[in-house]
């Protein structure tokens, strides 16, 4: 049986590639960024995930305003990276898992979420820069991953509370898979971030703390945040943090905060990153994940006053 | 023709992409959608107003695109992951056009984002009437609330 052995949510700020792609991330500016996944990459090392699932969107890459899929997952053996106006990144190509993402389609179908099946499909920095992130930069990627790409361009996306429901029918696609599986889901985007119109470079750090609070604790209130107040709150583009309510449904009703970070800024955007993971681990299967990492909480301000 | 208001649009200095923006602003969206190759780039900065007669623009699509006004094209259906196309053209990043956008400098605008951005404070409503965020209201509210109290206690017994 396949099982999700974790859970990690991850900014995808495009600055973020640039910054890896132009050889930046020993910058000051840039380091403080990155610092903050070099635990993580070290812990994803150790859990070795035999496929990852990623939600994430597609910003005008895959999809233009012809057609705008709510929920698409990409069901194809290998996913190309887009050229996103400057050239596809030089990240290798996303090689898919294409039996258990039909399997999840299927099942997810008949659990009622109407998906859009994607057979081909390039995949740009909203899905490759939490790659980069928890993965680094290896000439193949470590594992295949399932895209499954959500609409948050055109209002309006999913709600908080569908998008934590698809993810249980994930979880529940995920365990009825015959193979012995140990899967990762990763909800990507956000966190507090606007960067069109006269409001852009709101960061509201307050309410990305209370996020990730609730995240690991009270995902319940998590889904009862209206687009509004996302967009009030968060950001026009902060709307993104339906994404990682996909990733948390997919996991136990208890889970254990393994590690946070948060820094502000990255570009225009509040850079939030957690790992969750079960509280009960079946006996022998899983070693205990890397050393327990602690809390690298809210350090915005002494982050900000060491990068300067 | 007048926008249908929507209660989004008491959010200051925001242009929601909705329904209504999207089908007003097609043209420009396929428009920037086109300079994802890099033969178009070369032919619309080669005769600008040339180009965007292919697309179907208004005559104030077509002059917000021509003077790089980037709030009037959001304003008039364009979307910001579309639009950026046209800033990449021009070799301008997301953050670029953001100060643009803000009517800031460019090293204010990076000053303000090192300084922790701009505060949700005072930037929320155009009408001051809204309701607050139960996220950030109910984690003040924790504390006090026999509810939460009560669940809790339920928690930690099962703890």
């Amino acid at each position: 049986m396949a099982r999700i052995i974790a859970g990690v949510a991850s900014s995808h700020v495009p600055a973020i590639g640039a910054a890896i792609d132009n050889k930046q991330t020993e910058e000051p500016y840039w380091k403080r960024v990155f610092a903050g996944f070099e635990r993580s990459k070290e812990w994803m090392a150790e859990a070795k995930p035999d496929v990852a699932i990623i939600v994430y969107n597609d910003h005008a890459s895959a999809f233009s305003v012809e057609v705008v899929p709510t929920f698409a997952l990409g069901c194809a053996a290998e996913f190309p990276p887009a050229d996103e106006g400057w050239g596809p990144r030089p990240v290798p190509v996303v090689q898919g898992h294409p039996e258990l993402a039909s399997h999840i389609a299927q099942s997810v179908i008949l659990d009622e979420f109407d998906l859009t099946i994607c057979n081909k499909m390039e995949v740009d920095h909203g899905l490759t820069v939490p790659m980069n992130l928890l993965f680094g930069s290896p000439k193949q990627w470590p594992c295949p991953v399932i895209p499954l790409a959500v609409n948050v361009v055109l209002y309006p996306p999913p709600t908080a509370n569908r998008c934590f429901m698809l993810g249980k029918a994930i979880r529940k696609a995920v365990q009825s898979y015959p193979e012995d599986l140990r899967v990762v889901i990763f909800g990507t985007g956000g966190m507090s971030h606007q960067i069109s119109g006269p409001r852009a470079g709101l960061i509201n750090s307050k309410f990305d703390k209370a996020f990730l609070d609730n995240l690991s604790k009270d995902p319940k209130k998590l889904t009862r945040i209206s687009h509004l107040e996302f967009m009030r709150e968060a950001g026009a583009e902060g709307i993104e943090m339906v994404m990682w309510l996909i990733m948390r449904g997919a996991l136990d009703d208890k889970v254990e905060e393994t590690y946070r970070f948060y820094t502000v800024p990255a570009s225009n955007t509040a850079v939030g990153h957690i790992i969750l993971e079960p509280k009960t681990r079946s006996a022998g299967k899983s070693k205990r994940p890397a050393a327990k990492v602690k809390r690298a909480a809210a350090r915005m301000k002494s982050d900000i006053r060491r990068s300067k | 023709m007048a926008r249908k208001q929507q209660e989004y649009d008491d959010i200051p200095g925001t242009f929601v992409f909705d329904a209504e923006r999207s089908r007003q602003g097609y043209g420009i969206n396929m428009f920037c959608m086109s300079l994802m190759k890099e033969a178009n780039r070369k032919a619309f900065k080669a005769n600008e107003a040339g180009y965007l007669k292919q697309f179907k623009l208004t005559p104030a699509q077509t002059e917000a695109v021509l003077k790089r006004d980037y709030n009037r094209m959001l304003e008039l259906g364009g979307n910001i992951y579309f639009t950026a196309k046209l800033g990449a053209t021009d070799g301008h990043s997301f953050r670029h056009l953001a100060a643009v956008m803000t009517g800031s400098s460019q090293d204010d605008y990076a000053a303000m984002m090192l300084a922790g951005g701009r505060s949700a404070e005072g930037n929320r409503s155009k009408s001051g009437r809204f309701k607050p965020s139960v996220l950030v209201a109910g984690a003040k509210a924790t504390a006090g609330r026999s509810k939460s109290k009560t669940r809790s206690k339920s928690r930690s017994k099962r703890g």
